[in-house]
């Protein structure tokens, strides 16, 4: 063969063999690393599964948020007026949480269909609603302040 | 008055931009000299017009012209003027016009400081730039005007800059980001312009390197500042979270990388000429996209603004036509420009294409870690996120592999070298690593294999590279003028090289040795982290000018011998009403202690307290800085000066040839 031809096919080997690697590497990542997002009503109709990561969005019930003594432990309640999806979290909340706010939360939803969350979500800036909660309040029919559409 | 006139300069620069679009694109096209001498006067006159208009809107800022709606949105009466400035860019449509004000930089500087460009060349990158220059001036004039009035009912007094933007950081991160990312533009134009030529060779390389490194230079700094920025603004003492505006800054980064590695290779040897112009046409086309990501609210982001669908379908089509224009441009171009120039395995060349290779497959990686969760819902198949694991398990392998091949990259010669002669020059560098990497960490306390990987690799790039140094210092007279004799783009890739060691060890040690400490204080109690003793003192209330906070006080000592006192802060920024952490960091070479303030827990005076200790956190971002100054180095090199003196003579002697 001629050297350049030679050459082009060893590049294109190459090329070839590292966007498989990556690929692999790629698909054995995403195994595991993704979560699939439910709105509340959802939950509550056991759609979502027990034990899987997942995200869960929503407002947070007014007069919900319930602050233990001992600990940093955090119980609320994520709402889309249709149902609700009792959460527990431990640890630092971001400053923009707060009852009557959008937040998503990241956890494991237990037995008892509480969502275990290991990390809470609320956006950076107060007019800004997560895509994923206001597409929820769209499909239960109520506003962000619990008003029916 | 003023931004009718910023309004009003935007419309003639829009003007400016077309002309520049058309006209020299026609004289070049025709080979009609006239027209093409019409196009630096244009992107001066463009660059002009750009800064009359973003002088307006920063003065409306400084004025507190609360009848402009951007000024109205972003700012307040109680600001200091340094963020009232700044807060020109907290917004979309401030941010917009720098980043034209940017771009028509750009492309004066192409005008002013290209004297050894052949008039035709000139003339056609000139004409790509206005090109783009007519995309992004009307998407602002269309969908996004800065100088939107509101008008009857002017606000008293303005809603304030989101209190996290408030930040010296802030001030300079989204200028030098946008250097970075626009800066692209110019190697596209490059790469755009050769095509129309139909010319690819080794002075076109030559032309386009000095630009994309400097470009690059400046992404670096900009990702590192909002790295940073994050680090010690958003409360957490995080530095790196894969979230996708993030994501939208470091794929052009990592194309960018690509491309000025096989730049080098086109330059030197004239290969992969056809490659490196796909590379520039992708970082560029990433840098748009990642304007899209941030413009458009299409992913859920710690960055969102809350945008308008009109923009995203704008930016969209813009994508469309200059990634849709420029592949077909290839298309059609590319097979008449590529090379025949062969080179043996072992050799300088098939280590840049293992740089090219790694590095594009990193970038396309986070290229399909960010866009899945937009494609699995345009597909219908639910809201999905792709979390940093992710992307940790496919950058870091990717990372890892390429370091072995960049620690021979400096040694290696060009076209032929041979396994012996690495094996004899680099053997000994290579033994010396394994032994750092299996005896260092042992001072780091526990034993981590993870960083004994990592300084086992960055021991590797260090020593070859100063090994390689001294190889080329030891036959001069002194030291020092063997160090005189080195070439600037010798020191660019060496501090490069040194730096991107530096942000390996960083960024390995500080995932691996952090220590993360979320607990509840009372005034008085102590908590020990890492040998480290904080005590929280009290909490007191503080006024700040336009916010009032709770400030906590930590003294910390170390042994009983007193290091520091932090006190973060917990404020509520009065115009709007937002509450927002205020971090305390005792900065250190070797260690971070970081402390930040929760929220009160229970009745009697405690707080959730978070303490971090962060060892050689800041290594990652001294490395962007060398890595930076090394892409800045690089352009003092003689060549691009010794050319231009040539073409000054060439120029005297009357000859302006179309190429």
């Amino acid at each position: 063969m001629h050297p350049v031809r030679r050459q082009r096919l060893l590049i294109v080997l190459l090329v070839v063999l590292f966007s498989s690697a990556a690929v692999g590497l790629v698909a054995y990542a995403l195994r595991g690393n993704i979560n699939l997002f439910f709105p509340p009503a959802e939950v509550a109709r056991g759609e979502a599964p027990v034990g899987t990561p997942i995200r869960v969005g929503g407002m947070v019930r007014e007069g919900s948020v319930q602050r233990s003594d001992d600990s940093l432990e955090v119980r609320f309640v994520i709402t889309d007026f249709e149902a609700d999806v009792p959460a527990v979290y431990e640890g630092i909340l971001p400053d923009l949480f707060g009852e009557g706010q959008g937040a998503v939360a990241s956890g494991v939803l237990n037995e008892q269909g509480v969502l275990v969350a290991s990390e809470v979500l609320a956006k950076h800036d107060e007019n800004y609603m997560p895509p994923e909660v206001s597409e929820a309040l769209e499909k239960s029919g109520f506003d962000h302040k619990g008003n029916a559409r | 008055m003023i931004p009718e006139l910023g309004h009003f300069a935007l419309i003639i620069a829009l003007c400016l931009a077309l002309l520049l679009a058309l006209v020299p694109a026609w004289g070049a096209w025709r080979r009609n000299t006239h027209a093409m001498a019409l196009a630096p006067g244009l992107a001066i006159g463009l660059l002009f017009f750009v800064a009359i208009s973003f002088t307006c809107l920063a003065i409306a800022f400084l004025q507190d012209d609360f009848s402009v709606k951007v000024v109205a949105g972003n700012s307040n009466s109680l600001l200091p003027p340094i963020y009232k400035f700044s807060a020109l860019w907290g917004n979309h449509e401030g941010s917009l016009l720098l980043w034209a004000l940017i771009l028509s930089m750009w492309t004066a500087a192409v005008a002013l400081f290209s004297p050894q460009l052949p008039l035709l060349v000139l003339s056609r990158v000139l004409a790509v730039m206005g090109a783009i220059g007519v995309g992004f001036l009307s998407f602002s004039l269309l969908t996004s005007n800065p100088f939107a009035r509101l008008l009857p009912g002017t606000p008293a007094d303005g809603n304030d800059l989101n209190p996290l933007l408030q930040d010296p950081g802030l001030i300079i991160h989204p200028p030098l980001l946008y250097m970075g990312y626009v800066g692209f533009s110019v190697a596209f134009s490059f790469a755009i312009a050769a095509l129309l030529g139909g010319r690819l060779d080794a002075s076109w390389a030559r032309w386009s390197r000095p630009w994309t490194n400097v470009a690059w230079a400046f992404l670096s700094l900009g990702i590192m500042l909002g790295s940073w920025w994050a680090y010690y603004e958003l409360g957490w003492g995080g530095w790196w979270f894969w979230d996708p505006v993030e994501n939208a800054s470091f794929m052009p980064w990592l194309a960018g990388t690509a491309l000025l590695h096989s730049l080098a290779a086109t330059e030197k040897r004239g290969l992969f000429k056809s490659w490196t112009v796909l590379l520039a046409i992708f970082a560029f086309s990433l840098s748009l996209l990642g304007t899209f990501l941030v413009r458009s609210g299409v992913l859920t982001s710690v960055h969102a603004f809350a945008t308008d669908p009109a923009r995203g379908l704008f930016v969209l089509a813009f994508l469309a036509v200059v990634v849709g224009g420029s592949l077909t441009l290839y298309a059609l171009r590319a097979p008449a420009v590529s090379s025949r120039v062969s080179f043996s395995w072992v050799s300088r060349e098939s280590l840049l294409l293992v740089n090219n290779i790694v590095f594009l497959a990193a970038a396309l990686t986070v290229l399909f870690g960010t866009l899945f969760p937009l494609i699995m819902d345009a597909l219908g198949q639910g809201k999905y996120s792709v979390g940093p694991p992710y992307f940790n398990a496919v950058f870091v392998p990717l990372m890892a592999l390429l370091v072995p091949f960049m620690g021979l990259g400096p040694v290696a010669r060009w076209k032929r070298d041979s396994g012996r002669r690495w094996l004899s020059e680099l053997g000994v560098p290579a033994v010396v690593a394994l032994l750092c990497g299996l005896t260092l960490p042992l001072l780091g306390g526990d034993y981590n294999v993870w960083v004994a990987l990592a300084v086992a690799l960055s021991g590797w790039l260090v020593l070859g590279l100063l090994r390689d140094l001294w190889y080329r210092v030891r036959g001069a007279a002194s030291l020092a003028a063997g160090l005189r004799r080195i070439t600037p783009s010798y020191w660019g890739m060496f501090l490069a090289h040194l730096g991107f060691a530096a942000c390996v060890t960083g960024v390995v040690a500080t995932s691996q040795y952090n220590i993360e400490h979320d607990l509840k204080m009372v005034p008085g109690q102590s908590e020990e982290l890492a040998g480290y003793t904080f005590r929280l003192l009290e909490v007191v209330p503080h006024r700040g000018p336009n916010y009032v906070a709770d400030e906590a006080r930590f003294e910390v000592s170390y042994e009983g011998t007193p290091v520091a006192v932090l006190a973060p802060q917990k404020r509520r920024y009065l115009a709007s009403g937002q509450v927002m952490t205020e971090a305390a960091i005792d900065a250190g070479l070797f260690r971070d202690l970081f402390v930040a303030m929760g929220e009160p827990v229970g009745e009697e005076g405690a707080w959730a307290v978070r303490l971090h200790y962060k060892p050689m956190v800041r290594w990652m971002w001294l490395g962007a800085i060398l890595m930076a100054l090394g892409g800045f180095a690089t352009t003092l090199d003689k060549r691009y000066r010794r050319q231009r003196s040539a073409a000054r003579a060439a120029a005297a002697s009357g000859a302006v040839h179309g190429a």
